[in-house]
């Protein structure tokens, strides 16, 4: 469903994707990994449009969004949950997750919201606090919340299990295979590569700005070349 | 220094009156403020502009300056989604300080430009509209002043409600403090800029419909009301539309209480003692502003 072929992007004269193919099919979970600083969270804004690329091509559901707009890229239904959560801090929980479904989803929206509390019972708890006085981990559910509002295709969740304490990173992955075997269609961007490996189908490994290796999760999982590098193994 | 307590009284709600237009004004600029992050230096020259519309619409149709409110409302409110979606904000290059200097740019090509049209010559309505009063008990209380109140209490009600209950509104609020966030929901930071500078316009005609009865119009004229309306808006916490509500009553009350007690040319003398004194100690402002 989302296929990117050639991507080159960065920031002024800085090439930061160097050339990067991946693609995405429907129903399953990519994990993108790679170093602090390789280029994922670049990769996330090109998607999502809030970066323009400077050549290359993404297709999404047969479209060409290359150069589509943020909101356009939204309402086609390729979500993004960022890094760093980005949630609304003066807005409610419930203002949060309403504007969620800004762009898409809007007709759905009430039954779309008790699905999302249904999901993450401790943020029903908090309709009314404001977004930024919640924990890290709540501020995450809020983040993902928000994005599964707009009734996504494909969610990219970029580094969802960052600041959590392990016990709430174990409830992340169990909560991201669920939206997944719900039919969702995942990208996730993460650095914690033994646990990302076991839930996502297929893997690749970002080094340099492009895709350094590629393939199913598991063989991925058994690299030993992999297992040196990121795993100290 | 003896006054009647019902001197006292009359002066108070006066200045409350009086107050509620200034907050209508500093309701543009806080909203602007709050979600562009910039002080827009053409407000002045944008209720100018208002004023001599109502002016102009009210000489030349024989029209009510209050049945100039819904239409002039309309049309500075698309007028001001144009200027900042297409001239102040492609002109800015998404750089803050360049939208100050695009803004203050602005201001003095209205000014100029109004200058060029109506000289520099004081201009009212026509009509009895300052000599009408209303008595309340023992107080006289101006109808052109008592209406402004209703009028303006009307208007930041409807602010509120399309802030607290719209998408449009969470929008805005929403793209004050998490641009990127907004815009990976979809929200096109643009177009939000454009309502929340349309909404700020609007603001003003209003204003200026309700201030014209009372008032007069020449094309230095906004410049007074925005450096009171700023006092306001830095008091009220900036970007703070309670603030600016608040703000703009207690601001109305000194000015009008200052008067009777120091005498008209010193009546603002106490709002810019409050200005500094405000900047001083709760830089923040005085209303609940949150940091
Ligand atoms: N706004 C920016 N301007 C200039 N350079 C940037 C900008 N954002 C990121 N970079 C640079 O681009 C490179 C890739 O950054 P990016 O955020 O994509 O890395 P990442 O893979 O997401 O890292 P992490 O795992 O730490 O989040 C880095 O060298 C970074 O310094
Ligand atoms: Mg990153």
């Amino acid at each position: 469903m989302l296929d990117v072929s050639g991507l080159r992007a960065g920031y002024g004269g800085v090439e930061v994707l160097r050339g990067l193919d991946l693609s995405v099919a429907e129903g399953e979970i990519l994990a993108v990994l790679g170093a602090n600083g390789v280029g994922k969270t670049t990769l996330n804004k090109v998607l999502s449009g809030v970066l323009p690329a400077s050549s290359g091509e993404i297709r999404f559901c047969g479209e060409t969004i290359t150069r589509a707009s943020a909101a356009h890229i939204v309402a086609a239904g390729l979500i993004q949950v960022p890094e760093g959560r980005k949630i609304f801090p003066d807005l409610s929980v419930r203002e949060n997750l309403i504007l969620g479904s800004y762009r898409r989803g809007k007709p759905d929206r009430a039954r779309n919201l008790e699905h999302v509390l249904d999901v993450f019972p401790r943020l029903r708890e908090r309709l009314a606090q404001m977004g930024g006085t919640l924990s890290g981990g709540e501020q995450q559910m809020l983040a993902i919340g928000r994005g599964m509002m707009a009734e996504p295709k494909l969610l990219i969740l970029d580094e969802p299990s960052l600041g959590l304490s392990p016990l709430l990173v174990e409830e992340m992955y169990a909560l991201i295979r669920r939206l997944n075997t719900e039919g969702l269609s995942i990208m996730l961007v993460e650095q914690n590569v033994v646990q990302s490996l076991e839930i996502a189908a297929r893997a690749m490994i970002l080094e340099n700005g492009a895709c350094a290796l590629s393939g199913p999760a598991s063989d991925l999982a058994a690299n030993p070349e992999l297992k040196r590098a990121y795993l100290g193994m | 220094m003896n006054y009647p307590p019902a001197i006292i009284a009359e002066a108070m709600v006066n200045g409350l009156l009086t107050g509620s237009v200034y907050a209508l004004v500093a309701l543009g600029l806080t909203l602007v403020y709050g979600v562009l992050h910039i002080i827009n230096f053409a407000h002045g020259a944008l209720l100018t502009c208002a004023m001599f519309a109502v002016w102009a619409l009210v000489t030349f149709t024989g029209i009510s300056p209050y049945a100039a409110i819904l239409p002039l409302a309309l049309a500075f409110f698309a007028g001001g989604y144009v200027l900042q979606r297409y001239l102040i904000g492609p002109a800015s290059h998404g750089d803050d300080s360049n939208i100050l200097l695009v803004t203050l740019g602005l201001s003095i090509a209205i000014e100029n430009a109004l200058l060029a049209a109506f000289h520099a010559d004081t201009r009212n309505l026509e009509g009895d509209f300052g000599f009408q009063v209303i008595e309340l008990g023992p107080m006289l209380i101006s109808r052109p002043k008592l209406i402004g109140f209703a009028a303006a209490v009307a208007v930041a009600g409807l602010l509120w409600l399309l802030l607290a209950r719209t998408d449009t509104g969470r929008a805005i609020r929403a793209v004050a403090k998490e641009k990127l966030g907004a815009r990976l929901m979809g929200i096109e930071v643009g177009h939000i800029y454009g309502v929340t500078f349309g909404i700020g316009c609007a603001c003003l005609a209003v204003a200026a419909c309700l201030l014209m009865p009372s008032f007069y119009v020449n094309p230095r004229v906004g410049n007074a009301f925005v450096l009171v309306a700023f006092t306001i808006v830095v008091l009220g916490g900036m970007g703070s539309v309670a603030g600016a509500l608040l703000g703009g009553l207690f601001i109305g009350m000194v000015e009008s209480l200052g008067g009777l007690l120091l005498g008209d040319s010193l009546g603002q003398l106490g709002i810019f003692v409050i200005f500094i004194l405000v900047l001083l100690f709760r830089p923040t402002g005085l209303f609940g502003a949150r940091a």
